[in-house]
């Protein structure tokens, strides 16, 4: 049997706002007990090693106590961390990747005479619920998501996976709405082609 | 249309972003290019294929969090004097 883990009071929201914003240390306890499991698989989506995402799960808890007296109740307290979490990792992501952004080109379709595809799209084996529940198919999307450049990645996981959306995926990555929604498009794109030799049919 | 207009606009036209008069030109290009239709199909497939990643990373449960770095956010969290 696993050792119990320490534990903190189960508290409403308001009063454990309201505790915090007061400097009760249970608390703020509380608040990283109930939220740093969450914030940390965002941070792990982002960053591509474990200390760095530990590291800006606990720059977003910092960042958010220094402004814990500023935070209104306009949106939900999980809500408000999960954006000061994604904005963390983001921020210790740009410090990784200093060099050229990598193209996306290859991974697009490509035209050739007449402008069909040179490669012409083949029917899919139909993805029933059961091929799309499996574990299998979800660690490939995971994988396969981790292959697309950082540019593309990260909006299709704010957008797809953290369910941001585009307006404020465009601020967290500082950039146009437009913008987004072209790489979102070429992400999407992208990932069609790098699922495709795992689920075309070439039988007919 | 062809197909790399077809491609191109593939995004607007799946989210009803698509003017009346290019969603007919693209319907028009889909009744006759079998190549299309796959890749549309296709397309949409991947979109439910990321949904599905996305639900089932949904559930995490506070207990998740490593006791090390509960204890390390806790220490560096500055006290209000």
């Amino acid at each position: 049997m696993a050792p119990a883990r320490p534990s903190a009071p189960v508290l409403d929201e308001a009063t454990l706002l309201a505790r915090m914003q007061a400097g009760d240390d249970e608390a703020f306890e509380a608040c990283v007990r109930t939220y740093c499991g969450r914030l940390l698989v965002v941070a792990r989506r982002i960053l591509p090693n474990e200390e760095d995402a530990r590291d800006a799960v606990q720059d977003a808890f910092l960042a958010a106590f220094k402004q814990i007296d500023r935070f209104e109740e306009r949106s939900k307290l999980g809500t408000w961390l999960h954006r000061i979490g994604v904005n963390a990792a983001l921020g210790r992501l740009r410090k990784l990747h200093k060099h050229p952004e990598q193209p996306i080109e290859s991974l697009l379709p490509h035209f050739g005479e007449g402008e069909h595809q040179f490669d012409p799209p083949a029917p899919w084996q139909a993805t029933s619920d059961a091929i799309l529940q499996g574990k299998e198919s979800r660690e490939l999307v995971t994988r396969c998501i981790n292959r697309l450049p950082d540019a593309y990645r990260t909006v299709v996981l704010l957008r797809d996976i953290e369910g941001i959306d585009t307006d404020e995926t465009a601020r967290l990555l500082g950039t146009s709405p437009g913008v987004i929604k072209t790489r979102l498009h070429r992400a999407r794109q992208a990932l069609r082609t790098l699922l495709d030799p795992y689920f075309r049919r070439d039988d007919l | 249309m062809n197909c790399r207009e077809f491609t191109e606009f593939l995004h607007e036209y799946l989210f009803g972003d698509l003017p009346v008069g290019e969603r007919a030109e693209f319907e028009m290009h889909l009744a006759e290019c079998p190549w299309c239709v796959a890749y549309l199909d296709s397309y949409q497939a991947t979109l439910q294929l990321v949904q599905v990643a996305r639900t089932a990373e949904d559930d995490v449960s506070p207990t998740d969090a490593p006791e090390e770095l509960v204890r390390a956010i806790l220490r560096a969290r500055p006290r209000i004097s």
